[in-house]
């Protein structure tokens, strides 16, 4: 579903990523892992062009995203995004927030567009806050909003970046439980992550990410259990101790 | 002898201000002349943000937009704008005005139309300058993820500009231009010189009738005062409201 062909980035004379081939199959769960500054979440943030690469390409249902002639405005609508951050529109009710892409880029009629909202919202539990603004909910519920903001669009893939590192640890639960519905309904998924209990779980394969390379790849059993790495024992004996 | 001489009235008047009577007594006879001169100063002012307001946010945009030329248009503008003075702006500004323009003869708001227009097209420049940067910072204000977000959803550049950012700018900005108001003002004391009668022309008309300089500008500066001391109050309460709203 996404390949990407030694992609590149730099940050000035800092290069970020170095070179990563990656095929990510549709239905896949892919769960990278790997210390901070390791070019994980900029890895992740090419994939939709947030950030632009600086070399190589990234092929998503056989277009060539990285093309200039490529409606990345189009295909973002494919690919949904939940942010560290949250990133809920601060101007818009939680309705609003779910229904503006759906009504002014899809260009679906309000009722349709909040039909569907709605019945995402009763999917996260939070039906109740539809006429809420976003800073009146905790943290984990703006991360489930988020979710469903990005769910609204239909999109064939969900990108996660850290989407509990800026939770308080109690609401951490709650954000998981609705990526956990949503890896049983076979969506694929990439989810930058430092729960490490998640990815033994749910992933079907973990990425361990370190200084821009992809270090090392296994299924979660594989690669907890029997790291062949030393950067890959390094990292697991610190964060899993 | 100037100086004594001036030292010796200023201490005159002080005193007779302080015992309420040259001032009130000057006030008390030519009020009108002030008071429509302050009417003068507000409108012009008014006018000059409404329109610099405008102005100023088509500068920002070409400031913020991906074509280079319009950048540099922009920031040539906005950098130039700062860095002369208002007086030697406006009269550039007047005298090309009126070799191009002739505005009719007609008395618009109580002010001579064909006098006023050339000063309001010059603060108007002026102001646009300076909404520009308000507006440019109350948009980069904005948090890089609500971009990123409204991008991440499909929407395009404009999009998101339009629909998330310059809504949540908005509140950024609505205050700063109430404070660009304030400033307007006192700034357009200045057009005297061109003739316009606001409240400091008037101030110098009543100087002409009582031959006592000093009282009038005392009058004039509490009126600027007042009138500045209710606008501010007026933009405090607003941004209260608006921070308010942001809470719920």
């Amino acid at each position: 579903m996404i390949e990407t062909r030694n992609l590149r980035k730099s940050f000035g004379d800092h290069e970020v990523l170095c070179g990563i081939d990656e095929h990510i199959e549709k239905g896949e769960v892919v769960v990278v892992i790997g210390p901070s500054g390791s070019g994980k979440s900029t890895f992740l943030r090419c994939l939709n062009r947030l950030e632009e690469s600086t070399s190589g390409e990234i092929l998503f249902e056989g277009i060539n995203i990285t093309d200039k002639a490529a409606d990345i405005n189009k295909l973002r609508q494919k690919m949904g995004m939940v942010f560290q951050q949250f990133n809920l529109f601060t101007n818009l009710t939680v309705l609003e927030n779910i229904t503006i892409g759906p009504i002014k880029v899809k260009g679906l009629d309000k009722k349709e567009a909040e039909e569907i909202a709605y019945r995402l919202l009763d999917r996260v539990g939070l039906r109740d806050k539809a006429h809420t603004y976003p800073s009146r909910l905790s943290g984990g519920q703006k991360q489930r909003i988020a979710i469903v903001r990005a769910l609204a669009m239909g999109p064939d893939v969900m990108l996660f970046d850290e989407p509990t590192s800026s939770l308080d640890p109690e609401m951490v639960g709650e954000v998981l439980d609705v990526m956990r519905s949503l890896v049983a309904d076979g969506m694929t998924m990439v989810v930058v992550t430092h729960e490490m209990g998640f990815a033994k779980e749910v992933g079907d394969r973990v990425l361990f990410m370190d200084e821009g390379v992809i270090v090392e790849q296994n299924v979660p059993a594989e690669l907890f259990g029997n790291p062949q790495h030393e950067r890959t024992k390094d990292f697991l004996s610190k964060v899993l101790s | 002898m100037p100086i004594p001489f001036l030292a010796a009235e200023s201490a005159g008047l002080l005193a007779n201000l302080l015992n309420h009577s040259v001032v009130l007594r000057i006030f008390a006879r030519y009020w009108r002349y002030f008071l429509e001169g302050a009417r003068g100063t507000v409108i012009i002012a008014l006018i000059t943000v409404l329109l610099g307001s405008i102005l100023g946010c088509g500068v920002a945009l070409l400031r913020l937009s991906n074509v280079k030329p319009l950048v540099w248009f922009s920031k040539a503008y906005i950098s130039v704008i700062r860095g002369t003075p208002l007086l030697v702006q406006l009269y550039i500004v007047y005298l090309n005005v009126e070799r191009v323009i002739t505005f009719p003869n007609a008395t618009v708001l109580w002010l001579d139309f064909r006098r006023t227009m050339p000063c309001i097209i010059a603060l108007v420049i002026n102001s646009a300058a300076y909404v520009a940067e308000i507006v440019r910072a109350g948009i980069q204000a904005v948090d890089i993820g609500q971009t990123e977000a409204a991008r991440s959803v499909g929407m395009t550049g404009r999009q998101a500009m339009g629909l998330i950012i310059l809504p949540q700018a908005v509140k950024n900005i609505l205050p700063a231009i109430g404070n660009e108001f304030v400033t307007m003002i006192k700034e357009t004391s200045i057009i005297q010189y061109l003739g316009v009668p606001d409240l400091m022309f008037k101030q110098g008309i009543v100087t002409g009738f009582t031959y006592k300089p000093l009282p009038s500008y005392y009058i004039a500066a509490a009126i600027y005062y007042i009138l500045n001391l209710v606008m501010s109050h007026g933009v405090n309460t607003f941004e209260r409201r608006l921070q308010a709203s942001d809470r719920n």
